[in-house]
Protein backbone atom coordinates (compact mmCIF):
# COMPACT_ATOMS: atom_id res chain seq x y z
CA UNK A 1 0.00 0.00 0.00
CA UNK A 2 1.30 3.02 -0.63
CA UNK A 3 1.78 5.67 1.88
CA UNK A 4 1.23 9.58 0.94
CA UNK A 5 2.57 12.21 3.44
CA UNK A 6 1.48 15.69 3.28
CA UNK A 7 0.04 18.84 5.48
CA UNK A 8 -3.31 18.64 4.52
CA UNK A 9 -5.98 16.32 2.97
CA UNK A 10 -8.93 18.29 1.52
CA UNK A 11 -12.22 15.69 0.90
CA UNK A 12 -13.80 16.64 -1.70
CA UNK A 13 -13.83 18.88 -4.82
CA UNK A 14 -16.43 21.15 -4.84
CA UNK A 15 -17.02 24.79 -4.18
CA UNK A 16 -15.58 24.76 -0.37
CA UNK A 17 -12.97 22.12 -0.93
CA UNK A 18 -11.25 23.72 -3.54
CA UNK A 19 -11.65 27.40 -1.78
CA UNK A 20 -9.86 25.91 1.12
CA UNK A 21 -7.24 23.80 -0.63
CA UNK A 22 -6.44 27.30 -2.33
CA UNK A 23 -6.04 29.38 0.42
CA UNK A 24 -3.69 26.27 1.95
CA UNK A 25 -1.65 26.02 -0.69
CA UNK A 26 -1.01 29.96 -1.03
CA UNK A 27 -0.03 29.54 2.70
CA UNK A 28 2.67 27.28 1.63
CA UNK A 29 1.35 23.60 3.02
CA UNK A 30 1.49 20.52 0.76
CA UNK A 31 -2.18 19.66 0.25
CA UNK A 32 -3.92 16.78 -1.53
CA UNK A 33 -7.52 16.78 -2.77
CA UNK A 34 -9.47 13.83 -3.36
CA UNK A 35 -12.15 13.47 -5.19
CA UNK A 36 -14.95 11.10 -6.18
CA UNK A 37 -16.16 12.65 -9.39
CA UNK A 38 -13.44 12.69 -12.31
CA UNK A 39 -14.19 16.00 -12.23
CA UNK A 40 -13.60 19.51 -10.56
CA UNK A 41 -15.97 21.80 -9.21
CA UNK A 42 -18.58 19.47 -7.96
CA UNK A 43 -22.18 20.26 -7.85
CA UNK A 44 -21.57 23.73 -9.67
CA UNK A 45 -20.95 21.96 -12.76
CA UNK A 46 -24.77 20.87 -12.96
CA UNK A 47 -25.80 24.19 -12.00
CA UNK A 48 -25.93 25.70 -15.71
CA UNK A 49 -28.23 28.72 -14.52
CA UNK A 50 -26.47 32.36 -13.61
CA UNK A 51 -26.62 33.86 -9.65
CA UNK A 52 -23.33 32.36 -8.35
CA UNK A 53 -20.33 34.78 -7.73
CA UNK A 54 -22.30 38.26 -6.73
CA UNK A 55 -20.43 38.43 -3.13
CA UNK A 56 -16.95 35.88 -3.46
CA UNK A 57 -16.37 37.53 -7.45
CA UNK A 58 -18.65 40.69 -7.54
CA UNK A 59 -19.90 39.29 -11.01
CA UNK A 60 -23.20 37.05 -11.42
CA UNK A 61 -21.73 33.63 -13.40
CA UNK A 62 -23.21 30.39 -13.84
CA UNK A 63 -22.48 27.61 -11.62
CA UNK A 64 -19.83 26.14 -14.20
CA UNK A 65 -18.42 29.54 -14.72
CA UNK A 66 -17.39 29.97 -10.91
CA UNK A 67 -16.77 26.13 -11.08
CA UNK A 68 -13.63 26.93 -13.13
CA UNK A 69 -12.45 30.68 -11.66
CA UNK A 70 -12.10 28.31 -8.93
CA UNK A 71 -10.05 25.59 -10.77
CA UNK A 72 -8.16 28.74 -12.51
CA UNK A 73 -6.41 29.72 -9.02
CA UNK A 74 -5.14 26.32 -7.93
CA UNK A 75 -1.62 26.30 -7.88
CA UNK A 76 0.08 23.92 -9.66
CA UNK A 77 2.21 22.26 -6.59
CA UNK A 78 -1.40 21.30 -5.31
CA UNK A 79 -1.94 17.56 -6.06
CA UNK A 80 -5.28 16.55 -7.20
CA UNK A 81 -6.92 12.80 -6.91
CA UNK A 82 -9.35 12.42 -9.22
CA UNK A 83 -11.68 9.39 -9.27
CA UNK A 84 -10.73 8.69 -5.68
CA UNK A 85 -13.22 7.55 -2.86
CA UNK A 86 -12.17 7.86 0.78
CA UNK A 87 -13.44 4.59 2.28
CA UNK A 88 -12.41 6.10 5.91
CA UNK A 89 -11.22 8.51 8.27
CA UNK A 90 -7.81 6.57 10.27
CA UNK A 91 -5.57 7.79 13.42
CA UNK A 92 -2.77 5.73 14.21
CA UNK A 93 0.83 5.38 14.53
CA UNK A 94 0.98 6.97 11.20
CA UNK A 95 -0.92 9.59 12.64
CA UNK A 96 -3.85 11.20 11.48
CA UNK A 97 -5.28 10.31 7.58
CA UNK A 98 -7.54 8.28 5.16
CA UNK A 99 -7.71 5.49 3.47
CA UNK A 100 -8.44 6.19 -0.26
CA UNK A 101 -8.76 4.14 -2.96
CA UNK A 102 -8.94 4.79 -6.53
CA UNK A 103 -8.96 2.94 -10.27
CA UNK A 104 -5.31 4.32 -11.30
CA UNK A 105 -3.49 4.57 -7.79
CA UNK A 106 -5.12 1.63 -6.41
CA UNK A 107 -4.80 1.84 -2.46
CA UNK A 108 -3.31 4.79 -0.62
CA UNK A 109 -2.51 5.67 2.94
CA UNK A 110 -2.89 9.54 3.05
CA UNK A 111 -1.30 10.99 6.24
CA UNK A 112 -1.26 13.98 7.01
CA UNK A 113 -1.66 16.98 9.80
CA UNK A 114 -4.83 18.16 9.27
CA UNK A 115 -7.82 17.25 7.27
CA UNK A 116 -10.40 18.90 5.93
CA UNK A 117 -13.86 17.74 5.43
CA UNK A 118 -15.58 19.25 2.55
CA UNK A 119 -17.88 16.25 0.92
CA UNK A 120 -20.96 18.55 0.73
CA UNK A 121 -24.75 17.42 1.03
CA UNK A 122 -27.36 14.76 -0.54
CA UNK A 123 -30.91 15.29 -1.85
CA UNK A 124 -33.42 13.84 0.68
CA UNK A 125 -35.77 11.57 -1.60
CA UNK A 126 -38.93 9.74 -1.50
CA UNK A 127 -38.32 7.73 1.60
CA UNK A 128 -37.37 10.87 3.15
CA UNK A 129 -41.19 12.32 2.73
CA UNK A 130 -43.06 9.02 2.73
CA UNK A 131 -45.36 9.37 -0.69
CA UNK A 132 -47.65 6.25 -0.30
CA UNK A 133 -48.33 4.58 -3.68
CA UNK A 134 -46.63 2.24 -5.93
CA UNK A 135 -42.72 2.47 -7.57
CA UNK A 136 -42.54 3.24 -10.75
CA UNK A 137 -39.85 4.68 -12.42
CA UNK A 138 -40.25 8.43 -13.34
CA UNK A 139 -39.78 9.46 -9.78
CA UNK A 140 -36.33 11.10 -9.75
CA UNK A 141 -35.05 14.17 -6.94
CA UNK A 142 -34.79 17.19 -8.68
CA UNK A 143 -30.86 17.03 -8.81
CA UNK A 144 -30.31 14.12 -10.19
CA UNK A 145 -32.81 15.76 -12.98
CA UNK A 146 -30.72 18.14 -13.07
CA UNK A 147 -27.54 16.46 -13.95
CA UNK A 148 -29.09 14.29 -16.14
CA UNK A 149 -30.42 16.90 -18.48
CA UNK A 150 -27.35 19.25 -17.88
CA UNK A 151 -24.47 17.09 -17.76
CA UNK A 152 -25.71 13.83 -19.26
CA UNK A 153 -27.92 15.42 -21.88
CA UNK A 154 -31.35 13.19 -20.97
CA UNK A 155 -34.76 14.26 -20.68
CA UNK A 156 -35.79 12.27 -17.83
CA UNK A 157 -39.57 12.63 -18.91
CA UNK A 158 -41.97 14.55 -20.62
CA UNK A 159 -45.22 15.90 -18.25
CA UNK A 160 -43.83 16.80 -14.88
CA UNK A 161 -44.91 17.63 -11.19
CA UNK A 162 -42.43 19.35 -8.66
CA UNK A 163 -42.70 18.42 -5.15
CA UNK A 164 -41.30 21.42 -3.41
CA UNK A 165 -40.78 25.27 -4.00
CA UNK A 166 -37.14 25.36 -2.56
CA UNK A 167 -34.69 27.13 -5.25
CA UNK A 168 -33.84 24.09 -6.95
CA UNK A 169 -37.60 23.09 -7.42
CA UNK A 170 -37.96 26.38 -8.96
CA UNK A 171 -34.98 26.25 -11.18
CA UNK A 172 -35.14 22.89 -12.56
CA UNK A 173 -39.44 24.01 -13.28
CA UNK A 174 -37.87 26.69 -16.09
CA UNK A 175 -35.15 24.03 -17.32
CA UNK A 176 -37.60 21.14 -18.41
CA UNK A 177 -39.75 23.87 -19.84
CA UNK A 178 -36.61 25.00 -21.33
CA UNK A 179 -36.10 21.76 -22.85
CA UNK A 180 -39.71 21.32 -23.78
CA UNK A 181 -41.50 19.28 -21.13
CA UNK A 182 -44.87 20.57 -19.75
CA UNK A 183 -44.46 21.60 -15.83
CA UNK A 184 -48.01 20.52 -14.80
CA UNK A 185 -47.69 22.32 -11.39
CA UNK A 186 -45.34 22.70 -8.10
CA UNK A 187 -46.16 21.51 -4.77
CA UNK A 188 -45.36 23.04 -1.63
CA UNK A 189 -45.99 21.23 1.72
CA UNK A 190 -45.85 25.17 3.29
CA UNK A 191 -48.66 27.84 3.07
CA UNK A 192 -45.61 29.92 1.95
CA UNK A 193 -42.85 29.66 -1.16
CA UNK A 194 -39.54 28.34 -0.05
CA UNK A 195 -37.73 29.48 -2.85
CA UNK A 196 -36.80 33.58 -3.52
CA UNK A 197 -39.00 35.71 -5.04
CA UNK A 198 -37.52 36.29 -8.21
CA UNK A 199 -36.92 32.70 -9.08
CA UNK A 200 -41.20 32.39 -8.49
CA UNK A 201 -41.51 35.25 -11.13
CA UNK A 202 -38.86 34.12 -13.41
CA UNK A 203 -39.19 30.38 -12.92
CA UNK A 204 -42.64 29.94 -12.37
CA UNK A 205 -44.54 32.94 -13.16
CA UNK A 206 -42.77 33.35 -17.26
CA UNK A 207 -44.00 29.93 -17.57
CA UNK A 208 -47.29 30.05 -16.18
CA UNK A 209 -46.80 27.44 -13.37
CA UNK A 210 -48.91 26.82 -11.20
CA UNK A 211 -47.94 26.73 -7.32
CA UNK A 212 -50.14 25.00 -4.64
CA UNK A 213 -49.16 26.36 -0.93
CA UNK A 214 -50.20 23.96 1.78
CA UNK A 215 -50.51 21.06 -0.46
CA UNK A 216 -48.80 17.43 -0.75
CA UNK A 217 -48.75 14.60 -3.11
CA UNK A 218 -50.86 12.01 -0.85
CA UNK A 219 -49.99 9.04 -3.77
CA UNK A 220 -48.56 7.86 -6.75
CA UNK A 221 -49.85 6.15 -9.18
CA UNK A 222 -48.59 4.00 -11.93
CA UNK A 223 -47.06 0.32 -12.72
CA UNK A 224 -43.75 0.42 -14.90
CA UNK A 225 -44.00 4.11 -15.30
CA UNK A 226 -45.62 7.20 -13.46
CA UNK A 227 -49.03 7.98 -14.58
CA UNK A 228 -50.28 10.32 -12.17
CA UNK A 229 -50.06 11.96 -8.78
CA UNK A 230 -52.55 13.35 -6.61
CA UNK A 231 -52.37 16.00 -4.60
CA UNK A 232 -54.02 16.53 -1.28
CA UNK A 233 -54.61 20.11 0.68
CA UNK A 234 -52.67 20.03 4.12
CA UNK A 235 -55.13 18.71 6.89
CA UNK A 236 -55.36 16.79 10.04
CA UNK A 237 -57.86 14.56 8.51
CA UNK A 238 -56.11 11.01 7.84
CA UNK A 239 -58.38 10.14 4.94
CA UNK A 240 -58.40 12.22 1.49
CA UNK A 241 -60.36 15.29 2.21
CA UNK A 242 -62.04 17.83 -0.22
CA UNK A 243 -59.90 19.43 -2.34
CA UNK A 244 -57.86 16.38 -3.62
CA UNK A 245 -57.06 16.44 -7.17
CA UNK A 246 -55.01 13.98 -9.56
CA UNK A 247 -52.48 15.36 -12.23
CA UNK A 248 -51.78 12.69 -15.06
CA UNK A 249 -47.77 13.19 -15.53
CA UNK A 250 -44.63 10.74 -16.33
CA UNK A 251 -42.40 12.39 -14.14
CA UNK A 252 -42.32 14.11 -10.19
CA UNK A 253 -39.61 15.87 -9.10
CA UNK A 254 -38.52 15.97 -5.83
CA UNK A 255 -37.23 19.01 -4.21
CA UNK A 256 -37.51 18.68 -1.04
CA UNK A 257 -34.44 19.46 1.45
CA UNK A 258 -31.04 18.43 1.62
CA UNK A 259 -28.82 16.66 4.18
CA UNK A 260 -24.79 16.79 4.91
CA UNK A 261 -23.16 14.02 3.52
CA UNK A 262 -21.29 12.81 7.05
CA UNK A 263 -21.04 9.04 6.72
CA UNK A 264 -17.25 9.93 6.78
CA UNK A 265 -17.79 11.62 9.70
CA UNK A 266 -19.97 10.03 12.09
CA UNK A 267 -17.58 6.64 11.25
CA UNK A 268 -15.08 8.37 12.74
CA UNK A 269 -16.24 9.21 16.14
CA UNK A 270 -16.85 12.85 15.56
CA UNK A 271 -19.29 14.57 17.81
CA UNK A 272 -22.53 15.86 15.09
CA UNK A 273 -24.98 18.63 15.62
CA UNK A 274 -28.30 17.29 15.64
CA UNK A 275 -30.03 20.69 14.05
CA UNK A 276 -27.76 20.85 11.12
CA UNK A 277 -27.11 17.06 10.74
CA UNK A 278 -23.26 18.44 10.24
CA UNK A 279 -20.51 18.12 13.08
CA UNK A 280 -19.90 20.20 15.94
CA UNK A 281 -17.07 22.31 15.25
CA UNK A 282 -15.42 25.37 17.55
CA UNK A 283 -14.37 28.84 16.23
CA UNK A 284 -11.72 27.74 13.98
CA UNK A 285 -14.36 25.50 12.37
CA UNK A 286 -12.27 22.32 13.84
CA UNK A 287 -14.54 19.59 15.07
CA UNK A 288 -14.52 17.26 17.77
CA UNK A 289 -11.26 15.48 16.88
CA UNK A 290 -8.18 17.73 16.81
CA UNK A 291 -6.85 18.34 13.77
CA UNK A 292 -10.15 17.54 11.63
CA UNK A 293 -12.16 20.87 10.05
CA UNK A 294 -14.99 20.80 8.46
CA UNK A 295 -16.40 24.02 5.61
CA UNK A 296 -19.14 23.96 3.39
CA UNK A 297 -22.33 22.13 3.04
CA UNK A 298 -21.24 18.91 5.00
CA UNK A 299 -21.00 21.09 8.10
CA UNK A 300 -24.58 22.94 7.14
CA UNK A 301 -26.44 23.85 4.10
CA UNK A 302 -25.88 26.65 3.05
CA UNK A 303 -28.10 29.14 0.09
CA UNK A 304 -25.47 30.39 -1.68
CA UNK A 305 -22.22 29.05 -2.93
CA UNK A 306 -20.29 32.36 -2.48
CA UNK A 307 -20.83 31.71 1.78
CA UNK A 308 -19.67 28.21 1.30
CA UNK A 309 -16.19 29.86 -0.37
CA UNK A 310 -15.83 32.73 2.22
CA UNK A 311 -16.35 30.09 5.11
CA UNK A 312 -13.63 27.33 3.55
CA UNK A 313 -11.53 30.46 3.68
CA UNK A 314 -12.04 30.83 7.34
CA UNK A 315 -11.84 27.30 8.07
CA UNK A 316 -8.12 27.40 6.09
CA UNK A 317 -7.35 30.09 8.20
CA UNK A 318 -8.09 28.11 11.33
CA UNK A 319 -6.21 25.45 10.23
CA UNK A 320 -3.26 27.21 9.79
CA UNK A 321 -3.61 28.44 13.26
CA UNK A 322 -3.70 24.60 14.32
CA UNK A 323 -0.43 23.45 12.51
CA UNK A 324 0.93 26.52 13.56
CA UNK A 325 0.22 25.69 17.43
CA UNK A 326 -1.76 28.48 18.12
CA UNK A 327 -4.30 27.62 20.70
CA UNK A 328 -7.41 29.86 20.16
CA UNK A 329 -8.97 32.46 23.07
CA UNK A 330 -11.66 30.70 24.48
CA UNK A 331 -14.69 32.80 24.93
CA UNK A 332 -17.06 30.17 25.06
CA UNK A 333 -20.20 28.98 23.53
CA UNK A 334 -23.13 29.94 21.32
CA UNK A 335 -26.40 28.50 21.42
CA UNK A 336 -29.83 29.25 19.02
CA UNK A 337 -32.17 30.66 20.79
CA UNK A 338 -35.88 32.00 20.31
CA UNK A 339 -37.14 31.26 16.43
CA UNK A 340 -32.92 30.00 15.46
CA UNK A 341 -32.91 26.72 13.93
CA UNK A 342 -29.14 26.72 14.55
CA UNK A 343 -26.33 29.30 14.34
CA UNK A 344 -22.41 28.14 13.38
CA UNK A 345 -20.46 27.48 14.66
CA UNK A 346 -21.26 26.97 18.13
CA UNK A 347 -17.84 28.66 19.85
CA UNK A 348 -16.30 31.88 19.71
CA UNK A 349 -13.03 33.24 20.03
CA UNK A 350 -12.79 36.88 21.57
CA UNK A 351 -9.36 37.14 20.03
CA UNK A 352 -10.83 38.59 16.39
CA UNK A 353 -13.59 39.34 14.60
CA UNK A 354 -16.19 36.08 14.16
CA UNK A 355 -18.87 35.23 11.52
CA UNK A 356 -21.81 33.06 12.15
CA UNK A 357 -24.60 31.46 10.02
CA UNK A 358 -27.61 31.12 11.16
CA UNK A 359 -30.92 29.68 10.08
CA UNK A 360 -34.40 31.19 10.80
CA UNK A 361 -36.84 28.75 12.26
CA UNK A 362 -40.24 31.75 11.02
CA UNK A 363 -41.46 34.07 7.89
CA UNK A 364 -41.26 37.40 9.60
CA UNK A 365 -41.41 41.39 7.83
CA UNK A 366 -39.25 43.98 9.89
CA UNK A 367 -37.55 41.27 12.50
CA UNK A 368 -34.52 41.64 14.39
CA UNK A 369 -31.64 39.79 14.80
CA UNK A 370 -30.51 39.90 18.73
CA UNK A 371 -26.91 38.20 20.08
CA UNK A 372 -26.83 38.34 24.19
CA UNK A 373 -25.03 37.35 26.76
CA UNK A 374 -26.74 37.19 29.97
CA UNK A 375 -29.60 39.86 29.62
CA UNK A 376 -27.16 42.19 27.51
CA UNK A 377 -27.22 42.37 23.82
CA UNK A 378 -23.85 42.62 22.29
CA UNK A 379 -25.13 42.79 18.97
CA UNK A 380 -28.38 43.48 16.84
CA UNK A 381 -29.40 44.42 13.60
CA UNK A 382 -32.85 44.42 11.88
CA UNK A 383 -33.86 42.11 9.25
CA UNK A 384 -36.60 43.27 6.62
CA UNK A 385 -37.75 39.64 6.12
CA UNK A 386 -36.58 36.65 7.03
CA UNK A 387 -37.59 33.01 6.16
CA UNK A 388 -36.01 29.25 6.87
CA UNK A 389 -35.05 29.00 3.77
CA UNK A 390 -32.63 31.88 4.01
CA UNK A 391 -29.70 31.79 6.16
CA UNK A 392 -28.73 35.04 8.36
CA UNK A 393 -25.07 36.40 8.64
CA UNK A 394 -23.59 38.16 11.51
CA UNK A 395 -20.28 39.31 12.16
CA UNK A 396 -19.36 40.25 15.68
CA UNK A 397 -16.35 42.63 16.43
CA UNK A 398 -13.26 41.36 18.55
CA UNK A 399 -14.29 44.64 20.68
CA UNK A 400 -17.93 43.14 21.54
CA UNK A 401 -16.96 39.38 22.54
CA UNK A 402 -13.67 40.60 24.39
CA UNK A 403 -16.54 42.33 26.68
CA UNK A 404 -18.23 39.15 27.23
CA UNK A 405 -15.42 36.32 27.26
CA UNK A 406 -16.42 33.24 29.11
CA UNK A 407 -20.18 33.95 28.83
CA UNK A 408 -22.49 31.67 26.32
CA UNK A 409 -23.98 33.73 23.87
CA UNK A 410 -27.94 33.53 22.85
CA UNK A 411 -28.60 34.59 19.31
CA UNK A 412 -32.59 35.05 19.16
CA UNK A 413 -34.20 36.64 16.07
CA UNK A 414 -37.68 38.65 17.23
CA UNK B 1 -51.51 52.36 -15.13
CA UNK B 2 -50.60 50.94 -12.44
CA UNK B 3 -48.48 47.49 -11.97
CA UNK B 4 -46.86 45.47 -9.01
CA UNK B 5 -43.69 43.32 -9.76
CA UNK B 6 -41.31 41.69 -7.86
CA UNK B 7 -37.49 43.21 -9.15
CA UNK B 8 -35.54 39.80 -10.22
CA UNK B 9 -31.94 41.89 -10.88
CA UNK B 10 -30.72 40.19 -7.25
CA UNK B 11 -31.36 37.83 -4.65
CA UNK B 12 -33.28 40.69 -2.57
CA UNK B 13 -36.15 41.06 -4.60
CA UNK B 14 -37.83 44.27 -4.17
CA UNK B 15 -41.25 44.99 -4.18
CA UNK B 16 -41.83 46.92 -7.59
CA UNK B 17 -44.93 49.57 -8.53
CA UNK B 18 -44.53 50.90 -11.63
CA UNK B 19 -47.25 53.80 -12.81
CA UNK B 20 -47.29 54.33 -16.37
CA UNK B 21 -49.20 56.16 -19.20
CA UNK B 22 -51.59 54.17 -21.89
CA UNK B 23 -48.87 55.09 -24.54
CA UNK B 24 -45.99 54.17 -22.47
CA UNK B 25 -43.83 57.44 -22.70
CA UNK B 26 -44.49 58.33 -19.16
CA UNK B 27 -43.05 55.48 -16.88
CA UNK B 28 -42.41 55.98 -13.02
CA UNK B 29 -40.79 53.67 -10.53
CA UNK B 30 -40.98 53.69 -6.93
CA UNK B 31 -40.48 50.67 -4.42
CA UNK B 32 -36.64 49.64 -5.87
CA UNK B 33 -33.44 50.16 -3.78
CA UNK B 34 -31.32 50.23 -6.32
CA UNK B 35 -30.98 51.59 -10.02
CA UNK B 36 -31.00 48.22 -11.78
CA UNK B 37 -34.90 47.89 -10.06
CA UNK B 38 -35.50 51.19 -12.47
CA UNK B 39 -34.31 49.37 -15.58
CA UNK B 40 -35.78 46.22 -14.89
CA UNK B 41 -39.17 47.44 -14.29
CA UNK B 42 -39.24 49.90 -17.34
CA UNK B 43 -38.43 46.79 -19.85
CA UNK B 44 -40.86 44.70 -17.97
CA UNK B 45 -43.02 47.25 -18.95
CA UNK B 46 -41.49 47.79 -22.48
CA UNK B 47 -40.27 44.39 -23.99
CA UNK B 48 -39.57 41.88 -20.84
CA UNK B 49 -35.91 40.22 -21.15
CA UNK B 50 -34.76 37.34 -19.66
CA UNK B 51 -30.84 35.79 -19.74
CA UNK B 52 -31.01 32.46 -20.89
CA UNK B 53 -28.69 29.17 -19.83
CA UNK B 54 -29.18 26.02 -22.07
CA UNK B 55 -26.83 23.80 -22.71
CA UNK B 56 -25.51 22.44 -26.37
CA UNK B 57 -24.49 19.26 -27.73
CA UNK B 58 -20.32 18.64 -27.86
CA UNK B 59 -18.37 16.28 -30.16
CA UNK B 60 -14.88 14.82 -29.51
CA UNK B 61 -14.73 16.09 -25.74
CA UNK B 62 -14.54 14.56 -22.58
CA UNK B 63 -18.42 15.44 -21.85
CA UNK B 64 -20.97 15.30 -24.21
CA UNK B 65 -23.51 18.47 -23.29
CA UNK B 66 -22.08 22.06 -22.82
CA UNK B 67 -23.77 24.37 -20.96
CA UNK B 68 -24.43 27.61 -22.60
CA UNK B 69 -25.50 31.51 -21.82
CA UNK B 70 -26.33 34.74 -23.25
CA UNK B 71 -24.17 37.09 -22.49
CA UNK B 72 -27.27 39.71 -21.76
CA UNK B 73 -30.75 39.68 -21.73
CA UNK B 74 -32.75 38.73 -24.52
CA UNK B 75 -36.51 39.84 -25.55
CA UNK B 76 -38.91 36.91 -23.81
CA UNK B 77 -40.71 36.38 -27.32
CA UNK B 78 -37.62 35.53 -28.81
CA UNK B 79 -36.38 32.97 -26.41
CA UNK B 80 -38.08 29.66 -27.87
CA UNK B 81 -36.77 30.54 -31.12
CA UNK B 82 -33.16 30.68 -29.62
CA UNK B 83 -33.68 27.19 -27.70
CA UNK B 84 -34.55 25.57 -30.65
CA UNK B 85 -31.52 26.79 -32.64
CA UNK B 86 -29.34 25.81 -29.70
CA UNK B 87 -30.64 22.30 -29.41
CA UNK B 88 -29.62 22.20 -33.40
CA UNK B 89 -26.08 23.60 -32.53
CA UNK B 90 -23.13 21.30 -32.36
CA UNK B 91 -19.95 22.35 -30.70
CA UNK B 92 -15.98 21.00 -31.68
CA UNK B 93 -13.96 20.43 -28.23
CA UNK B 94 -11.48 21.98 -27.06
CA UNK B 95 -13.76 24.59 -25.71
CA UNK B 96 -12.99 27.67 -22.86
CA UNK B 97 -15.74 29.79 -20.88
CA UNK B 98 -16.52 32.73 -23.03
CA UNK B 99 -15.99 31.56 -26.54
CA UNK B 100 -19.20 31.83 -28.83
CA UNK B 101 -21.56 29.10 -29.50
CA UNK B 102 -23.96 31.77 -31.44
CA UNK B 103 -22.92 35.28 -32.50
CA UNK B 104 -25.86 38.33 -32.71
CA UNK B 105 -28.91 36.21 -32.98
CA UNK B 106 -31.61 37.57 -35.00
CA UNK B 107 -29.53 40.91 -35.42
CA UNK B 108 -30.27 41.20 -31.61
CA UNK B 109 -26.85 42.10 -30.55
CA UNK B 110 -27.11 39.31 -28.15
CA UNK B 111 -24.46 35.86 -28.20
CA UNK B 112 -24.35 32.62 -26.86
CA UNK B 113 -21.24 31.89 -24.74
CA UNK B 114 -19.79 28.83 -23.54
CA UNK B 115 -19.77 28.64 -19.69
CA UNK B 116 -17.36 25.51 -19.02
CA UNK B 117 -13.72 24.05 -20.52
CA UNK B 118 -13.88 21.03 -21.96
CA UNK B 119 -10.59 19.58 -23.01
CA UNK B 120 -10.33 16.68 -26.20
CA UNK B 121 -10.88 13.52 -25.63
CA UNK B 122 -7.93 12.99 -27.38
CA UNK B 123 -6.21 14.92 -24.86
CA UNK B 124 -6.38 12.08 -22.15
Amino acid sequence: MKIRRIDVLVIGAGASGLTSAIKLAEMGYEVSVVERENTLGGILNQCIHSGFGLHYFNEELTGPEFADRLIGLLPDALYLAPNATVDRLIDDENGLGALVFSPESGITRYSSRAIVLAMGCRERNRGNIHIPGSRPSGVYTAGLAQRLVNIEGYIPGKDVVIVGSGDIGLIMARRMSWVGAKVHCVVEIQPYPSGLTRNIVQCLNDFNIPLHLSHVVTKINGNDRVQSVEISPVSREKERGPGSFTVECDTLLLSVGLVPENELTRKFGIAMNHETSGPKVDSRLMTSKPGVFACGNVLHVHDLVDYACEEAERCAKGVDEFLRGVAPETGGPVVSGANVRYVVPGAYNPGSDNRFYLRPMIVKNKSRLSVRAGEVEIYGKNLPHVQPSEMVEATLSKDALKACSGQTLEVRIE
Amino acid sequence: MKRNMTCIACPLGCSLTVEYSEGLDDVTVTGNRCAKGEVYAREEILAPKRTVTATVSLTAGELSRLPVRTDRALEKELIADLLTELYRIEVSAPVAPGDRVLTDFRGTGVNVIATRRCGSRSDE
